[in-house]
């Protein structure tokens, strides 16, 4: 988050550079806005505890294939459901004979995959409605808002699943269902930022100088929202890992022998009341991840958002 | 604080008012289009998106003469307007199709399985609420000690916590090892269809029938997967009651009522609670709409045959018009309970009239 | 007519009330002494004079992490710093009662007014429902409003403003307090309806022969109103006299105080700027004790 060039002419240090004042250049200024940013969010402790739980997440999926002990899909029906604390198989095994820890790990890039592909799509599309939407009034507000209230109308999960009947179980599919039912929040809180700056002076000085409404919404208004919806994504990314979950154990997102945790514990499931683990582990694991990016969230909006802090 | 008598002037005054004439009409017409997009969805969902969407309807398994007829009815070389316009007006009769799985109509499964679900969201509402707001409560009134910050992580945890996951360490627990309650399911086998079927909710059935042992096994099977939905409901109304406890505290009537030398006891109960009632009223409504979404997953872990339970059976069938009617279904009932929230706000505030 | 104040009611000596924040104490009062007998006591001060805390503290109403110190805080004889909360409770509204500044924020929103008022009566007399309601229909034509009982059945916001400030008073005197302490009362009504309000409770608190502990900030409504005048500083009482001598006033604040309020009667090139000195704030108070 800090990681930036430093001017070299700087007398006093990067440091002093960070807190300045009176900054010198557009990034200077933006860099002491994050920088401050950041400041208040360490402050927070639990919000450090959940910003270490996505790091750790983030660091598992990607140095996944050197961590895991054994590989995640390679059965070994001589040594299933063996428990946890059996030597090689540090969370036990399933019912396949695959190490349930190497299956978490590669799971984390099953859930990152899923979280980030959503996350690149719903916000930048509730993102775009919402400004639209707003800056453009009239009918046109109409019917993008009635269209987003009636996404609003379904359960998440029902309407994911409606999604998926159509489109045939995958990953991918997991993800558009689960994207196409995410970005209504967005699109409401980019209209309601939209209509607050809408009539600010500093946006009728651009429309003046003759930029074009495409312009203005896009180089001018969409950037004003980024914040409150970095906040709400965050917050929002708990609910897609436990939505993308749901899918799994249904058997609709990624399929066998992907290790999605969703699916670990739908499999597991049949051994619940003997050897738990199977089930029990891929679902702290969904908890503690969701846990983190909800702590993070909130610190986030803690201290991006003063107004909200209690 | 008498509601019945305000409310029942309130509603009279506004209904005879001719604005309150022109509102009802607006939040009508309001409704009626939030529908039509709803079924424009599910009417997508079903035609559009499939490659065969006759396909889908009928299954792989159906003979060359019902696939011919099938695709006849559903009139697909009609223009997409017209194919839609027969889509609602058979939605509106209550006309969902045929199920592929059990070849009734998917009205009829509906209306057999929505009542089980009722039933769960009801009792795992009242669980949610009825200690969801108390924890709230004792949250806001004891800021920043231990009980607070246990009410935050109660409800933190209710969260990040996938709900199935939450239904089997509970039937881990509460079933397989301490053996507390009964295991999946609605019944007993044993006791199934014993009590003559009038709601289709069997604790009410069983009570009217005079039954206490039925009505003690379906208990007994209801509470844990009550009890993990209620848990999610209690994570967003202890939140919520918190919040607007600690925004109500903030305010000067409640210095007044402690200058009358009420008991902090009534100042909190009866003066907080009621104004903290009536943004709560709303929480609620949206809470038991929210407990539909996460019925779909317990009733799968629990094999409660609902409507979560129908769908994605459904769904793994590839039954596409119990699918789809099952989520227009679920669509109005959410889209009734938010409506149900606002009008109850308006009711239970009397600023609001 | 009632005879002058005897005995007083309320004595303070040494009042402190701090707080506690996480980087320094905000010292809200400051050692100040003063005593309100039957009589009309003014309390005058600017924002952060530690008028309000004042009265706050005389209730029992500041709580942690506030911390309220006096060397003697007696009412009636009894020491209110010795009283247990429960103690307190039977005090507060029954023998001592407030009346907020504005009636839209001090009113329970969601309760009718009649309620609330019917509840001042009940929690210290224990009346039956039927014998509050009519105790509280007496109380509403006490303060002069003119349709008790549609005013009784109406919500807080259903009332203009001067009502509810009238309807607080109600509140506040049904259970016959002995002292009254009035924060602002009148800041938030317009200026016509001022002078009504100030009516009611000058006629009220005279008949039945009230201590009244006046805060305010303004110091001509205070002079023409009350019998004495106390003026507080940054915490502090810099002055006390009768109102009617309020224009000898010695003390500089005070002194900046009436010469810069405006008169027809004094017409003057330019109103004259109060400059407040550090040293107000380091000096000691005065006691404005009567014995």
């Amino acid at each position: 988050m800090t990681d930036h060039a430093v001017p070299s002419s700087g007398r006093h240090g990067p440091l002093a550079w960070l807190t300045s004042d009176s900054p010198t250049s557009r990034l200077q200024a933006k860099c002491v806005q994050i920088y401050l940013g950041w400041l208040g969010l360490a402050r927070n402790p639990l919000a450090m505890l959940g910003l270490g739980i996505v790091v750790v997440l983030i660091l598992a999926a990607i140095f996944a294939p050197l961590l895991a002990p054994a590989d995640p899909i390679a059965q070994d029906l001589t040594r299933r459901l063996l428990p946890p604390g059996t030597p090689g198989f540090l969370l036990g095994s399933d019912e396949l004979g695959r190490d349930i820890f190497s299956r978490l790990l590669y799971g984390a890039r099953v859930t990152l995959y899923i979280v980030a592909l959503v996350v690149i799509t719903a916000p930048v599309f509730g993102l775009l409605i919402g400004t639209v939407a707003g800056y453009a009034g009239g009918w046109v507000d109409v019917v993008l808002m009635r269209m987003t209230d009636v996404f609003l109308a379904f359960p998440r999960l029902i309407l994911a699943l409606a999604f998926v009947a159509a489109l045939g179980p995958g990953i991918e599919n997991a993800v558009l269902a689960i994207a196409l039912t995410s970005w209504p929040p967005y699109a409401r809180i980019a209209r309601a930022e939209t209509l607050t700056i809408r009539n600010s002076d500093f946006i009728a000085a651009i429309r003046l100088q003759g930029a074009s409404p495409l312009r203005i919404v896009v180089g001018h208004v969409m950037p004003l929202c980024i914040s409150s919806v970095i906040v709400r994504v965050t917050l929002d990314m708990a609910g897609i890992i436990l939505t993308a979950a749901g899918l799994g154990f249904l058997g609709l997102g990624a399929q066998p022998p992907l290790p999605e945790w969703g699916a670990m514990i739908s499999t597991g499931r049949q051994f619940i009341l003997d050897q738990w683990w199977v089930a029990t582990v891929p679902g702290l694991a969904i908890f503690t991840v969701s846990l983190g990016f909800n702590l993070l969230g909130d610190g986030l909006r803690d201290a991006l958002d003063p107004r909200s802090a209690r | 604080m008498s509601l019945t008598g305000t409310i029942s002037g309130g509603r009279r005054a506004w209904l005879s008012s001719r604005s309150g004439i022109l509102k009802l009409g607006r939040l009508l017409i309001s409704l009626a289009v939030t529908l039509l997009g709803l079924l424009l969805i599910t009417f997508l969902i079903g035609r559009v998106m499939p490659i065969d969407p006759v396909l889908a309807v009928v299954g792989e398994r159906a003979t060359n003469e019902v696939y011919e007829a099938t695709r006849k009815a559903m009139g697909l070389d009609d223009p997409l307007i017209v194919q839609f316009w027969n889509y609602v007006t058979e939605v509106l009769t209550g006309n969902f199709g045929t199920s592929l799985l059990t070849s009734r109509p998917v009205i009829q499964d509906i209306a057999r399985v929505f009542p089980a679900t009722l039933e769960l969201a009801t009792v795992a509402t009242i669980i949610g609420v009825s200690i969801g707001i108390p924890a709230g409560v004792i949250a806001a009134v004891h800021q920043g000690r231990w009980p607070d910050h246990l009410v935050r992580l109660l409800g933190l945890f209710g969260y990040s916590m996938p709900v199935f996951w939450l239904g089997l360490v509970g039937l881990l627990v509460f079933y397989g090892k301490l053996d507390w309650v009964a295991g999946p399911g609605r019944l007993d086998v044993f006791f199934e269809d014993v009590v003559p079927q009038v709601t289709g909710v069997i604790l009410i059935d069983s009570l009217l029938a005079g039954d206490t042992e039925v009505f003690a096994n379906a208990l007994s099977h209801i509470i844990l997967p009550a009890s993990v939905l209620g848990y999610y409901s209690l994570a967003y109304v202890s939140r919520m009651t918190r919040s607007f406890m600690l925004e109500q505290l903030a305010q000067e009537y409640v210095t007044t009522a402690r200058v009358k030398g009420l008991s902090e006891a009534r100042v909190i109960w009866r003066h907080v609670l009621g104004n903290v009632m009536v943004p709560l009223i709303t929480v609620i409504a949206l809470s038991y709409a929210n407990l539909l979404e996460g019925s779909v997953l317990t009733e799968i872990v629990f094999a409660w045959p609902g409507i979560g339970f129908y769908i994605t059976n459904a769904l793994l069938a590839a039954d596409m018009n119990a699918v789809l009617g099952g989520t227009v279904v679920v669509g109005i009932v959410f889209i009734g309970l938010n409506l149900l929230s606002d009008v109850l706000y308006r009711f239970v505030d009397p600023r609001a009239r | 007519m009632i005879p002058k104040a005897s005995a007083p009611l309320l004595e303070v000596e040494g009042l402190s009330v701090r707080f506690p924040t996480r980087t320094r104490v905000v010292e809200a009062v400051r050692n100040i002494s003063f005593s309100v007998g039957r009589e009309k006591v003014g309390i005058v001060g600017e924002s952060g004079s530690g008028k309000t805390m004042t009265g706050r503290a005389v209730l029992g109403l500041i709580r942690p992490p506030g911390i309220v110190e006096a060397r003697r805080m007696t009412f009636d004889g009894i020491d209110l710093r010795s009283l247990s909360e429960k103690q307190y409770r039977s005090i507060r509204g029954n023998r001592i009662a407030m009346v907020m500044q504005d009636p839209k924020f001090s009113l329970n929103p969601v309760m009718t007014v009649g309620r609330q008022i019917a509840e001042a009566y009940q929690v210290h007399t224990r009346a039956s429902p039927s014998e509050a309601k009519r105790r509280t229909l007496e109380m509403l034509e006490a303060v002069r409003i003119r349709d008790p009982e549609r005013v009784y059945g109406a919500y807080p916001h259903e009332v203009s403003g001067g009502m509810g400030q009238r309807i607080m008073i109600a509140m506040m005197l049904i259970p016959d307090p002995d002292l009254l302490i009035a924060d602002e009362p009148t800041s938030a009504l317009d200026v016509t309806v001022q002078m009504q309000v100030l009516a009611i409770v000058d006629d009220l608190v005279t008949s039945r022969g009230m201590g009244l502990m006046f805060v305010s900030h303004d110091l001509n409504l205070v002079a023409s109103f009350c019998d004495r005048v106390v003026i507080m500083y940054a915490g502090q009482i810099v002055e006390t006299c009768r109102a009617s001598e309020l224009h000898a006033a010695q003390h500089p604040y005070t002194r900046g105080l009436l010469a810069s309020l405006p008169r027809v009667d004094q017409p003057k090139e330019r109103l004259s700027t109060l400059t407040r000195e550090e040293s107000w704030k380091t000096e000691p108070g005065v006691d404005a004790r009567v014995s």
